[in-house]
């Protein structure tokens, strides 16, 4: 629907300082995302039961949307967090290598919040800013970026709106607190509100799972249709929202340590149809997890 | 064609163009990393302001107790706990009988005012309505009455009518002073237990007053603990009401409808004598009042944790 931005929309100046980021990231560009061993602890102590996830090594294609799978408490949630460095502000150490094009996630001189404007993140439940409108939620983050003018805020806000497929319902109540909103409008707020920092990649933790089937649908139209142009990380319980949305599949379980480990991943069809694990197999047709 | 700077309107159609997301992605990455240095100068000044706050704070909390253990810890002995003070003029002596009278007027007053308390943090976090916000404001009103009222309310109250004053008046001046800093702290504490916990205990059939005693105490235990702790510390310290009604003496009693003593009391006793032996006394007493508040905050901690952990 939106074709590729990629290559259409590639700077008609050039960018002044594009050494870490050309506003799409490296030029190969066949993997927006990319995790190298990496294993996650949680605590202090450097003890085995503390681990929350082990040596995961995935790869996220840009403009796909990759499903995170498996059981409660694998660690899906802990490797999404490791991408945009919210383990940063939990007692979580991350090892291992994380890419988000050619940014070095974890380098040394790389500041979190320029790896948090290029990966956007969408949780649970809706978490809008309580006292703020619909308008100034959608806003929150380019306001937090610096962004002021105002007109420039007003496009954002509407373009990100469109794209959530929210513009037409708020358009005439963009003063309204956005918390009067309804389950379903909210998380989709919560997705406007991620877009229109423009990320290229975008986080979702469960956007689903405290909405109802026919809010669940419109969000899972949503997440086709942005990836298009923006690459998807999805974690989710639901396997055939994995199925629906997603273009490749990765499955977590718990190893003997009960720590999270990668178990498979590939296209999606492939995993579901074709799991190389046998684990996979059982998890896919239901037996465990 | 679209340029970094150029952000005139445009139709909406072509809001989500490629070129448009392209475009705005640009201009929101450059308007992040331009002031990113700025954002973070102003992140790092915070957290210095926040640091230095934390520091100015802590200057005359060190101050006041390490002046007080310098000047105090000479006169620690165990004479201070087994003996009764003497006579102007004669060495040795202790505070035995304001220690006991503490516990006593602290104890009675604490035996009444946390359950009373706690009973009407439950009303107040059970009820909406006109009343519980007469009884929320009042006890905000009561809680900043200077105490030496409150001692001469009991005065007034006890005092005159009988002809006589007594530890358990002062307990009851102390109990008047906590009772109004307990509801509100319970309240806050019984505030943070989520609703859904109630539901789920009332959708067991438990009765309300049930849910309250076994799932939202229990559950706001810990801060319960702290907030009454911050009372009993307030009463224990507190001198102007027991002038009134506990008098102070210098013998042992420990009937509470006689006059008693009380550390505050001994403190302002001793502490303004002209005899370096009596001010030292003094302060030996209030290094121990101190630590007594250390120990019981301690211990009330621990007890507060260890119910948490062995819940039932």
């Amino acid at each position: 629907m939106l074709g590729s931005p990629r290559q259409a929309g590639l700077d008609a100046e050039p960018d002044s300082d594009s050494g870490s980021d050309s506003g799409f990231g490296s030029g190969s560009g066949e993997s927006a995302v990319t995790l190298e061993h990496v294993t996650v602890r949680y605590g202090k102590v450097d003890n085995p039961k503390q681990v929350a996830v082990r040596d995961v090594s995935l790869v996220f294609p840009r403009n796909q949307v990759t499903a995170l799978l498996g059981p409660s408490g694998c660690g899906k949630t802990t490797i999404l967090r490791t991408i945009n460095r919210l383990h940063d502000h939990t007692s979580g150490r991350v090892s291992g290598a994380v890419k988000v094009g050619d940014l070095d996630v974890y380098a040394r001189d790389t500041q979190p919040e320029i790896v948090r404007t290029r990966v956007g993140m969408v949780f649970q439940r809706p978490n809008l800013f309580p006292t703020l409108s619909i308008f100034d939620n959608v806003v929150a983050g380019l306001r937090m970026n610096g962004v002021r003018n105002r007109q420039f805020l007003r496009e954002a806000a509407e373009a990100a709106l469109r794209q959530a497929a929210l513009w037409d319902s708020v358009k005439d109540r963009l003063g309204l607190l956005a918390v009067r909103l309804s389950g379903g409008q909210q998380q989709r707020l919560c997705i406007a509100r991620a877009l229109a920092v423009e990320p290229e990649v975008l986080l979702l933790d469960e956007p689903c799972s405290a909405l109802d089937p026919q809010a669940s649908a419109r969000i899972e139209e949503l997440i086709v249709e942005l990836s298009s142009h923006i690459t998807i990380a999805l974690v989710t319980h639901n396997l055939f929202q994995a199925t629906r949305v997603s273009h490749r599949t990765a499955v977590f379980l718990l190893d003997d340590q009960n720590s999270g480990t990668l178990v498979e991943d590939g296209p999606t069809f492939d995993v579901f149809q074709s799991p190389k694990d046998p684990r996979t197999q059982a998890y896919v047709s239901g037996t465990i997890g | 064609m679209t340029t970094g700077t150029d952000i005139t309107s445009r139709d909406s159609s072509d809001l989500l163009s490629p070129e448009a997301v392209a475009r705005r992605r640009r201009i929101v990455r450059r308007a992040s990393r331009s002031t990113l240095r700025r954002r973070r100068l102003v992140g790092n000044t915070t957290r210095l302001a926040c640091y230095l706050a934390l520091v100015i704070a802590l200057i005359p909390l060190v101050a006041l107790v390490s002046y007080t253990v310098e000047r105090g810890v000479h006169g620690l002995s165990v004479g201070l706990f087994t003996q009764l003070p003497v006579p102007f003029g004669v060495p040795g002596g202790g505070v035995k009988e304001a220690i006991i009278g503490t516990l006593i007027i602290v104890g009675l007053a604490a035996v009444v005012a946390i359950p009373l308390g706690l009973s009407v943090a439950l009303f107040l976090v059970d009820r909406r309505g006109k009343l519980a916000a007469t009884i929320r404001f009042v006890a905000d009103v009561m809680s900043g009455i200077p105490s030496i009222a409150i001692g001469v309310f009991a005065y007034a109250l006890f005092v005159v009518p009988s002809h006589h004053y007594a530890g358990i008046t002062g307990s009851f001046a102390l109990a008047v002073l906590m009772l109004p800093i307990i509801v509100r702290a319970d309240e806050v504490a019984l505030r943070t237990v989520p609703e859904d916990l109630w539901d789920a205990a009332l959708a067991l059939g438990a009765r309300p007053s049930r849910v309250a005693r076994s799932v939202v105490v229990r559950t706001a235990l810990p801060g319960l603990v702290t907030g009454n702790l911050l009372a009993v510390a307030r009463a224990i310290g507190e001198t102007a009401p027991l002038l009134f009604t506990a008098l102070g003496s210098s013998l042992l009693i420990t009937n509470p409808f006689q006059p008693m003593d009380a550390m505050p009391l001994r403190i302002l006793t001793d502490g303004t004598q002209a005899e370096p032996h009596l001010q030292t006394v003094a302060w030996a007493t209030a290094l121990v009042l101190m630590a007594f508040i250390l120990v019981l905050s301690i211990v009330a901690r621990a007890f507060a944790s260890y119910a948490t952990r062995h819940a039932r």
